[in-house]
């Protein structure tokens, strides 16, 4: 099986982006990955886009067409990838294991979301909520925000874990956030903010839960042989790992944590010959903030139920023992749900190529991205070194 | 949003919402709700239907302040997993108490409710939720 290297990444900035239409902000994001990988879009081979709800969202379906021919990949295959809010990282994976295959050499992975087109925020939690069981959890009422929201009470309930404790992540996200170009909020609040900022689904707060944002991201993919020929500096994709889940929240043994998580990081740490230990810092799926205090217990950087305490002792701070989501996370850099998955990779080549300025994690070198689709139904992780 | 008016969708699903029927698979015993065609613990193919008794405690609970389509009269409303007496778990609204009085543990029965209706010409779509359990019948005068 051959060696794949991440050899060009580009994004747009996340937020509310009134401007620009969805086939914009991809083709922008797009353009950004082959200018910095160096090569052309003919030379693309074949392309990945992760998506959640174009239909609902815009009412646009058929993506890899439209997008492929936006960005000038003439003809080529192009397909997109769905999994919800793991659209993205399901999209990088498809490509990786295309080329480690030998099928291709040179593949585009895109990731994108145009979410503010939606009349209201009743639309798009309705939108979101079909990432949930539709006939059996979304219709007697969950919402997205509500599953989270069972999930932190059952933490809570089992570990001591605090609201305060919820609200430090999303302090530390904001202030990571501030110094991220492309985030969608630039700013530091408080954990007095986050606690008084109203309540969207017991115990989460709005300030508990990432925002609604358009945003895309594209990254370039490489077989090792076309990586040297047109990278200095490429990142090696060591490992990579999926699983999947029951969609329903009620259906798992354990509502403290995502076994598809623990899978899909088990695989991924077997792929890389790698441990927890051995990560130097990851982009985490922290969609809610219960969801990075879990993913960082699932993907083994801390015991279960420790999550909440090694937030407030600052050990997932940039400087930290391990810097959890230095980008800002989905809270503060934005959720464009299917864009997700491909921006994690954008930040983490960011940084391991010693580009992330003021967020700028010390001694980057291997690290790790964790993608969430719907409450946990489906989960990919991926480990890289520079 | 389509789904939410779709008739043959709801009522496909009627018996289960009304009556919790749900599954039990002839080969391993191991029930399921809402019905399943084939067991994932055994891979046990011939399933029979089985009536839930309704009764059971909550697993964990939210109360729902920003609601999806079609629920905006209810909210705040209570939103629990139960795990029924049988095993299997459920997600449902939770009624007939004060929203500060849930708490994980809690004994809760079901109860017949209506559960949506997104606008003037969609079907009114009824189905379970929970109230504790013994809720007071006040009208038929079976229990205080």
């Amino acid at each position: 099986m051959r060696n794949v290297a991440v050899i060009g990444v580009g994004m747009t900035k996340f937020g509310e982006l009134w401007d620009y239409s969805l086939r914009q902000i991809f083709t922008m994001a797009a353009i950004e990955a082959l200018e910095d990988a160096g090569c052309s879009n003919r030379d693309i081979e074949a392309f990945y886009v992760g998506n959640m709800s174009a239909g609902l969202f815009i009412g646009q379906e058929h993506l890899g067409a439209l997008l492929a021919d936006n960005a000038g990949l003439k003809n080529i295959p192009a397909m997109r990838v769905e999994g919800a809010c793991a659209s993205g990282g399901l999209a990088l994976r498809e490509a990786y294991l295309t080329i480690k295959a030998g099928e291709y050499d040179l593949v585009m992975v895109g990731g994108i979301e145009k979410m503010s087109d939606s009349p209201c925020t009743e639309d798009v939690t309705t939108t979101l909520g079909a990432a949930a069981d539709q006939e059996w959890e979304t219709f007697v009422g969950l919402t997205f925000p509500g599953a989270y929201a069972l999930i932190a009470k059952a933490h809570m309930e089992r570990y001591g874990t605090t609201k305060e404790q919820l609200a430090m992540v999303a302090v530390k996200n904001h202030k990571n956030g501030k110094n991220n170009p492309k985030a969608q909020f630039r700013r530091e609040i408080t954990i007095e903010q986050v606690l008084a900022s109203g309540i969207v689904a017991d115990p989460l707060s709005l300030l508990d839960c990432s925002p609604i944002s358009d945003g895309g991201a594209a990254v370039i993919l490489a077989s090792e042989d076309m990586a040297k020929k047109f990278s200095d500096t490429p990142v090696w994709i060591l490992g990579s790992g999926q699983a999947s889940d029951t969609l329903a929240l009620h259906d798992r043994e354990d509502l403290t944590s995502l076994k598809a998580t623990r899978l899909a990081a088990e695989k991924a740490y077997t792929a890389a010959n790698m441990g927890p230990k051995d990560v130097n810092f990851a982009e985490v799926h922290d969609c809610f903030t219960i969801a990075e205090i879990v993913a960082t217990e699932d993907l083994g950087f801390f015991h279960p139920g420790g999550g909440g305490k090694a937030v407030e002792e600052g050990l997932t701070e940039v400087d930290g023992k391990i810097p959890i989501n230095p980008s800002g996370g989905l809270k503060a850099k934005g959720h464009p749900v299917g864009a997700t998955g491909v921006a994690q990779v954008v930040s983490v080549v960011e940084q391991l190529r010693g580009e992330a300025h003021k967020r700028q994690v010390n001694r980057a070198e291997t690290a790790l991205t964790h993608n969430v689709g719907g409450s946990g139904a489906t989960a990919v992780v991926h480990i890289f070194s520079r | 949003m389509a789904h939410l008016e779709s008739v043959p969708m709801f009522w496909r699903r009627m018996k289960s919402l009304y009556s919790l029927i749900g599954v039990e698979c002839l080969n391993c015993g191991k029930k399921y709700f809402p019905p399943r065609l084939i067991c994932p613990e055994c891979g046990g193919k011939e399933m029979k239907d089985y009536r839930f008794k309704g009764t059971g405690k909550v697993v964990s609970y939210s109360i729902i302040d920003v609601p999806p389509k079609g629920l905006k009269y209810q909210t705040p409303y209570g939103l629990a997993i139960v795990e029924l007496d049988e095993g299997v778990r459920v997600t449902g609204q939770l009624v007939g108490c004060n929203l500060g009085e849930i708490k994980a543990g809690m004994r809760v029965e079901t109860t017949f409710r209506k559960i949506i209706a997104v606008n003037k010409n969609g079907v009114i779509q009824y189905g379970y939720k929970f109230r504790p359990e013994g809720y007071p019948r006040i009208n038929n005068g079976e229990k205080k």
